[in-house]
């Protein structure tokens, strides 16, 4: 684990006014932190707030206490740095796959001209395997043509940051899989920072260098960070070989099926700011507390 | 088998309408009672008393005059007497201009109502009070303001078709789906190309459909107006010929308006269809 934190969220919580008045907590005291180039994937049932903290990463919502900070400055509203991905692929209708890549172009670079836009544009297109296509309308193309238009307006401002809500989990099984294959790739070629909810596991074990559990919410805390003890160069379809595979794979499982819901009980002592790091070896899981120096760099983060 | 459904529907369209022919037809055929009369007394009288002709104009009656109409539709003999294609040209440029009118005054406050909750509020009870308002009713109070009967009636125009364009339009930018807007917001788009790039094209589609609502509304009130302000329109021949006891002329003029209207209501479907894409 490098030192250096590319994004850091520190002590963000996020609270809705509660029904019978008072206020109902999503998360509290949230801390976490990755390394520029890593590949982060969070893991959590439904109403854990995962979805909220991808929206405050990208500037779409806002934390009710607490900041985030991206590469040393502290995030106000949007940014042309952090990409996000849609569920919903959430593409123009009415702007054709060129069209929609290129309105994101020209809201980055808003003095270029048209066929520099074009020119530029076409570059992701192309990228995302959708050559040819251009000048088709959404409704004519397929669930997972439509999210690699997606990956392609989100890749095409050249965002310091990708965010990526469930990309794939409207799609078939399939699509799915080749999907992640591109982005795997892409963010490998490019060492893109990328931020990613999911549900699968198997889609986390593969893209993810690290795994950040959370538990129920509300009340959601971040439990643990699992370290993704399979190589680099690994493939989607012999990821179920590496002898690592069933060890990470039956922790996280493990985790979302009991640990999840009974974790505040279980461990009363979790401090958000340094939460266990699961390095995964070929016997039994062991977990690794960090040692606590953790204040002072983000105090020099935030200085800087 | 759609073509085969298109083809049957047509045929009985067709033979429903000659049924109705053929029904009106024989209903106005003549009355047959002629009572015996002088030839001077039979001079003052019309046909239906001296040749039992029926008073309803038959098809073949208006057919006849529609024709005459068709080959003469711009003629002008005085102020009471023009072709039906100018009187219909006065009602489509009334209906044109109070209609683009409103199209100013709408789209725009629409589009601010509907981006603003808190003018939408703030205007809400005076459109909820405005808006059931016959159109007619503002007619006394616009000739004693504007003391122009023609631009009396482009008023009335305007503020039939002012209300459902700015609804469908408040609607319509209210309504455009978040993450279209969250697209704009993480790519950082100010307000103006956002409401120009995003809200309008997503939009669009209901305001298109307000429009084809208020055009729809526009003619059906010129007719009205027109009778009460009279000099020209459409809806002054239906009164001046009925004043001149023409039947003939008042189902030509019926028919033609139905047609008018139908028009103007495809020329909005295509337009919205235009702007209509599917997700």
């Amino acid at each position: 684990m490098t030192p250096e934190k590319f994004i850091s969220i520190e002590a963000i919580a996020k609270r809705y006014p509660g029904a019978s008045g008072g206020e109902i907590a999503v998360f509290e005291n949230l801390w976490l932190s990755m390394a520029r180039g890593e590949f982060g994937c969070v893991i959590g049932h439904s109403g854990c707030g995962k979805t909220t903290v991808l929206n405050i990463l990208a500037g779409l919502d806002e934390p009710s206490d607490g900041a985030v900070i991206v590469d040393g400055q502290a995030i106000e509203g949007t940014s042309l740095d952090r990409a996000v991905i849609f569920q919903s692929h959430a593409l123009l209708p009415w702007r054709t796959v060129l069209g929609n890549v290129a309105y994101a172009v020209t809201s980055k670079w808003r003095d270029w001209d048209r066929a520099k836009v074009k020119a530029h544009a076409q570059t992701f297109i192309d990228l995302v395997g959708l050559t040819g296509s251009e000048h088709k309308r959404p409704s004519e193309l397929s669930g997972g043509m439509k999210q690699r238009v997606g990956i392609a307006r989100a890749l095409s401002i050249t965002p310091k940051i990708m965010l990526m809500d469930e990309p794939f989990s409207a799609l078939d099984a399939l699509t799915r899989g080749t999907l992640q294959d591109e982005v795997r790739r892409i963010c490998l070629e490019t060492g893109q920072t990328a931020f990613m909810i999911t549900h699968d596991v198997d889609e986390a074990i593969y893209l993810a260098d690290k795994i950040f559990l959370m538990t129920n919410g509300p009340g959601a805390v971040l439990a643990e960070i699992v370290e993704n003890p399979l190589p680099k160069d690994r493939g989607r379809t012999d990821l179920h070989r590496h002898p690592y595979y069933y060890a990470v794979r039956n922790h996280i499982v493990d985790f979302l099926v009991s640990r999840s819901k009974t974790f505040a009980a279980d461990v009363p002592g979790h401090d958000p700011r340094n939460v266990p790091v699961v390095k995964i070896g070929v016997s039994e899981p062991t977990i690794v507390t960090p040692p606590r120096a953790v204040e002072t760099q983000s105090a020099q983060t935030i200085a800087r | 088998m759609n073509a085969s459904l298109r083809l049957r529907a047509a045929i009985v369209s067709i033979a429903l309408f000659l049924a109705f022919i053929g029904i009106w037809h024989i209903a106005t055929r003549g009355t047959g009672a002629v009572a015996t009369m002088t030839p001077e007394y039979a001079k003052l009288m019309g046909l239906t008393a001296t040749a039992g002709k029926s008073a309803m104009p038959g098809p073949l009656d208006v057919g006849a005059k529609l024709w005459e109409h068709l080959k003469r539709p711009f003629y002008d003999n005085g102020p009471n007497d023009k072709g039906l294609g100018i009187q219909l040209g006065y009602s489509i440029a009334r209906v044109g201009l109070g209609y683009f009118l409103a199209v100013i005054v709408a789209i725009p406050l629409g589009f601010l109502i509907g981006m603003s909750p808190l003018i939408n509020k703030a205007l809400d009870p005076f459109i909820q009070i405005l808006k059931p308002i016959s159109p007619l009713a503002w007619m006394p109070l616009a000739l004693y303001t504007i003391k122009d009967s023609g631009l009396s009636a482009i008023f009335v125009i305007f503020i039939c078709s002012v209300w459902p364009m700015l609804l469908n339009t408040a609607f319509g930018v209210a309504a455009v789906r978040k993450e279209w807007i969250n697209v704009a917001r993480t790519l950082e788009v100010g307000t103006i190309r956002r409401a120009f790039t995003v809200i309008l094209p997503a939009a669009a589609p209901t305001i298109l459909t307000g429009m084809r609502i208020s055009i729809g509304i526009a003619w059906l009130v010129i007719v009205a107006a027109e009778m009460l302000v009279g000099g020209t329109g459409i809806g002054y021949f239906v009164w001046n010929e009925w004043n001149n006891l023409s039947i003939t002329n008042v189902i030509i003029a019926i028919l033609l308006i139905g047609v008018v209207g139908m028009l103007l209501d495809q020329v909005l479907a295509r337009f919205t269809r235009m702007v209509t894409f599917p997700e």
